[in-house]
């Protein structure tokens, strides 16, 4: 038996410890030992993507959509794929300017304009009351349902209680109350919420473990493991139809694509999201680890929606049971209490992390860019001491997390009845979409205007006031149903879910549709039609431009002003310890021994008014600063001037990269020509190796029979003649290895003279066959020669060309059995070419062999009988010279089935030359 | 019993001056003309010396050197490596291959002899003369 006292104490011990964490992140963060510098912290921080609405809502939706629920995750585990290209932009912008909020950070963009942070923040403010309203319809109604633990009852409709006696009502206020003790407990605006962070990474692991947990109870408590569920639902086919991806549940793969796009969206623009992935980003570097560990917790808490889903359907079959509840009383229904108990305090977990990131940045929103910008201009309020003026801040943000808080949960009771959660949280995704093409386009496009943001952001977010928010109301019974069906004044064309006559589509994916035609294309076409004042063409160089700058950038402003005077000013905001701490902090840095010796230069004015920035946001702190400096205003001419400058830095700077490059290029070149070289001179060393391996060889018969005759007068005749005919072979062979060893070096160093002329290859295969005849006879080997009757025309060196054929003719008798020998000569014309052919029935050569003989000193003989004498030179000249006249050598064989070596040569114009 | 002395060179004109100065001394020779035919005709001849060419065809000197070795039939074998590099390299691995001497081509042929006298003689071996 829960009941409602354990509940309640759960729910309190829980924020309690919550507390203990943040209280003990920020103690480590002021001794400097941060406990959120590493990524896995920054991963799960940004798990705060996944509120009451993926908690509870995501089984919602698969319980009527199937597997509709998942583009909201694919979309932000894609955008991970650009967080290294778009939100590390965003951070060095933000680090390097201060900035506070998402409004900060487009107003600052577009020449710290107050009128478009404010406009960023009324956006941010209603697109984000339906969400709010969400996660409190997400506890009060998990709050209600637990509370009547063992009996499974839905909670009543909205409305039908006064809100006195209406739970969410105090949820708000306590929800309320718990943010601003959380948020704003510091003094010091500026700084950044480690302890919230480290808190909210808690709070992204409570409510893993919590779903994770009835995901595994249901698949394998109530039901034998994924299969028994999934066999059970396929076995419905109204289940079954759940499964199919584009099928008629599931949506189109239109509302697919853009449901996809706009939680890709969401992921950046959601308030909370640019607060904790930019604002409390620690480290860029963390980035690299989080861009696969988010998808990874992402994928980890669907992975059990569907089985839950059809757990679900099938456990309650028929029931009126909320498919949204069934995290909750699926566990209930077995009479899990613990179970129940902490699927509760997970779903507080994820309303609560939402609700505290979010309505601490729209505070921050509020605070710096709708109210103070006015009161610091038009009240005293800037003059005010620094304690009076920080309580006055701290004021402000906690009166606005109160405001946020009770207006949603207005909305709550307003149109919470009408959508399920998922529905209401599609809205506030689709009013903070409405942000992605003025600061997207902001990152990259330097020309984009202050006239064309304001433009775009307006009509993005007229349209989606129009197509999404008021039908909601509509349905809610506020408005009169007629609106919708038949358009406002009867005009079809206007009807809020048909614009322009668009039909067949979902209401989110109509809406996005139009809002962002009507967004980028006032945003595009009015920047293109509209000129850049002064400051916004500094801050765009400065955005667009801040991955290639370097260093401090300071110099767009010109005047005079006292350091005293910006030291009081930043004492009234940040308190004066902190302004002169500050100022002694910039004075050290800049060689100056004390403040008071400071030049209130225009780096000095810089630096006062970023720090400022911190606290107040971009547009105040500039209006503050130039209240206490007398500043001329630059002349857009000037800026340009500058900023032309700063590009040529730019350039320069590429210049050197450029050269860099080129310089690099240039050594690898002269590595790779070294190594080239180094192969070449080994290649020499082998070669000479080689040669003298082969010249020693002769050298070594020569030497012993001169030895052997020196020393043996006495030999008888028949001895010494044998002896004698040995040594004058041997020595014929040195001295035809020296020169085909020089004829090899000069061929191959091009330093052999060619004397081409156009002859008649037919004459030359005539004299070769003439000039071996006698060696063919001696061998009794035929010789068979095939030319055809008419003139072969070729370009060549008459005397190589001879050597090539003889070398080839000389070659294959050597290879053919003595006595039944033959050789072939034969010429096959080709269009452009003719190929000679020698073919003899010799011995033939092995496969593997008939690339080697073309290398220098590779022979292959057959060893049993006899290595063929010659100097394993003539192929690989041969294959030398041939390719000098632009032809190819090869060999076509079989072992022991004769050898056919080819070459081709190209024709001069056979048929001018046949006369 | 004469002293036998087996050639192994695969180029004839070698072989055949090898042949002629060591049967000039009086010792009996064999020639094998690659790796493997000297590892056969050593099993069947019993040498006691060999010379033995480094760059044969089929089986090299160094791996034919290893093979007689290993083999207890010629413990008492000499190995006389003829070579046409003679590089450092060359030597040590001949050395640990078990080569007794080296003699680089073109060798001098009384060296070559007084070499061969030198290793039958440290063989104990009977004087032929």
């Amino acid at each position: 038996m829960l009941k409602g006292w354990v509940i309640v104490f759960a729910s309190f011990a829980y924020i309690g410890f919550l507390f203990a964490i943040a209280y003990y992140a920020d103690r480590r963060a002021d001794q400097g030992r941060s406990l959120i510098s590493t990524p896995y912290v920054y991963a799960l921080s940004l798990g705060v993507y996944a509120t009451a609405w993926t908690f509870y809502g995501s089984v919602g939706r698969a319980a009527s959509d199937g597997v509709g629920f998942l583009p909201i995750y694919i979309g932000p585990t894609l955008m991970m794929m650009l967080w290294w290209f778009v939100v590390r932009k965003m951070i060095r912008i933000s680090k390097i300017n201060r900035i506070t909020s998402l409004a900060d950070f487009v107003a600052s963009r577009y020449g710290k304009s107050a009128l478009l942070g404010g406009l960023v923040t009324v956006i941010a403010v209603v697109g984000i009351l339906p969400y709010i309203s969400l996660q409190l319809k997400a506890i009060s109604t998990s709050f209600q349902i637990l509370l009547q633990y063992p009996e499974i009852v839905m909670p009543q409709k909205i409305g039908a209680v006064s809100i006195v006696n209406d739970t969410a009502f105090y949820i708000a206020i306590f929800l309320a109350l718990f943010t601003i003790a959380f948020g704003t407990r510091q003094l010091d605006v500026a700084e950044r919420h480690e302890g919230m962070v480290a808190a909210i990474a808690f709070e992204s692991l409570v409510k893993l473990i919590a779903f994770v947990a009835v995901g595994t109870f249901v698949t394998f408590g109530m039901f034998n493991g994924p299969g028994d569920i999934f066999g059970q639902a396929m076995a419905r086919p109204e289940l079954a139809a759940l499964a199919t991806p584009f099928g008629a549940a599931a949506g189109n793969y239109v509302s697919w694509i853009w449901l996809t796009i706009l939680s890709m969206l969401a992921i950046v623009f959601l308030p909370r999201q640019f607060q904790i992935a930019v604002i409390e980003n620690v480290d860029e570097k963390h980035l690299n680890k989080a861009v696969w560990l988010f998808p990874l917790y992402m994928f980890a808490i669907n992975l059990f929606v569907l089985p839950i889903a059809f757990g679900g359907l099938l456990h309650f079959q028929g029931g009126n049971v909320n498919a949204d509840t069934f995290v909750l009383t699926l566990p209930m229904s077995q009479r899990q209490e613990w179970l129940a108990l902490l699927v509760f305090i997970g779903g507080l977990s994820a309303a609560t992390g939402m609700v505290i990131v979010e309505t601490i940045a729209l505070s921050t929103m509020v605070c710096n860019d709708l109210v103070m910008p006015p009161l610091l201009r038009f009240t005293r309020a800037r003059f005010m001491p620094h304690e009076a003026l920080s309580n006055l801040l701290l004021d402000i943000r906690r009166a606005a997390i109160m405001a946020i808080l009770m207006l949603g949960y207005f909305y709550y009771l307003l149109a919470g009845e009408a959508y399920a959660l998922v529905s209401i949280g599609l809205i506030s995704f689709a009013a903070v979409a409405q942000f992605a093409p003025t600061v997207i386009g902001g990152l990259y496009w330097r020309n984009a205007t202050r006239a064309g943001a304001l433009a775009g952001l307006s009509l993005g977010f007229l349209i989606w006031g129009y197509t999404l928010m008021m039908p909601a109301f509509v349905q809610s019974g506020w408005a009169s149903i007629a609106l919708i069906e038949q358009g406002p004044f009867g005009i079809e064309l206007l009807k809020p879910l048909q614009l322009f006559g668009l039909k067949g589509l979902d209401q989110t994916t109509h809406a996005m549709i139009w809002s962002m035609l009507g967004n980028v294309g006032a945003f595009v076409l009015v920047s293109l039609l509209s000129r850049q004042s002064a400051s916004e063409r500094i801050q765009a160089t400065l955005f667009v431009d801040v991955l290639s700058q370097t260093g401090e950038r300071t110099g767009f402003w010109r005047g005079t002003a006292s350091a005293a005077s910006l030291q009081t000013l930043l004492g009234r905001f940040l308190g004066p310890l902190r302004a002169a701490e500050l100022f002694d902090g910039y004075a050290r840095a800049n060689g100056a021994a004390s403040a008071d010796e400071l030049d209130a230069d225009a780096r000095l004015v810089h630096f006062a008014e970023i720090q400022l920035a911190g606290a107040i946001g971009a547009s105040s702190a500039r209006a503050m600063v130039s209240s206490v400096v007398d500043e001329e205003p630059l002349r857009v001419d000037e800026v340009m001037a500058i900023i032309d400058e700063a590009s040529q830095a730019i350039a320069h700077n590429q210049e050197l990269e450029e050269k860099r490059a080129e310089l690099e290029a240039a050594t690898t070149e002269l590595r790779n020509a070294n190594e080239r070289l180094q192969e070449l001179d080994r290649l020499k060393d082998d070669f000479i190796s080689t040669v003298t391996h082969e010249l020693r060889t002769p050298l070594t018969s020569i030497r012993a029979f001169s030895e052997i005759l020196h020393d043996n007068p006495t030999l008888d005749v028949d001895e010494r003649s044998r002896f004698l005919g040995i040594l004058v072979k041997e020595s014929e062979r040195l001295t035809r290895l020296i020169n085909q060893v020089l004829d090899l070096a000069k061929l191959e160093s091009g330093a052999a003279e060619w004397q081409n002329v156009t002859l008649d290859l037919r004459e030359i295969i005539d004299d070769a066959s003439n000039t071996v005849s006698q060696l063919f006879k001696a061998r009794d080997v035929q010789l068979e020669i095939n030319l055809p009757s008419e003139s072969v025309m070729v370009v060549a060196d008459r005397d190589r060309l001879m050597q090539v054929m003889l070398n080839l003719l000389s070659n294959s008798v050597k290879f053919c059995d003595a006595g039944h020998g033959q050789v072939v000569v034969s010429l096959t014309l080709q269009p452009g070419s003719v190929q000679i052919n020698v073919c003899d029935n010799g011995i033939g050569i092995a496969k593997e062999d008939q690339e080697l003989i073309f290398e220098k000193f590779r022979q292959v003989g057959n060893s049993l009988t006899e290595k063929p004498p010659g100097t394993g030179l003539g192929l690989a000249i041969c294959r030398q010279i041939v390719g000098h006249f632009g032809g190819r050598l090869w060999v076509v064989s079989e072992r022991s089935r004769g050898a056919t070596f080819s070459f081709s040569l190209p024709i001069k114009t056979m048929v001018a030359e046949r006369c | 019993m004469l002293t036998r002395v087996l050639i192994a060179d695969d180029e004839p004109a070698i072989a055949m001056s090898l042949e002629f100065l060591l049967r000039n001394e009086g010792y009996e020779t064999q020639i094998a003309q690659d790796g493997e035919e000297a590892l056969r005709m050593a099993k069947k001849f019993l040498p006691d010396l060999i010379v033995l060419d480094l760059m044969l065809p089929r089986l090299s000197g160094l791996a034919v050197c290893l093979a007689l070795r290993a083999d207890a039939a010629h413990k008492h074998l000499k190995v006389l490596m003829l070579t046409a590099r003679g590089g450092a390299a060359d030597l040590a691995r001949g050395e640990a291959a078990g080569v007794d001497a080296y003699q680089v081509k073109p060798f001098g042929t009384q060296d070559l002899l007084a070499q061969v006298r030198a290793l039958l003689a440290a063989k104990g071996g009977s004087d032929v003369r």
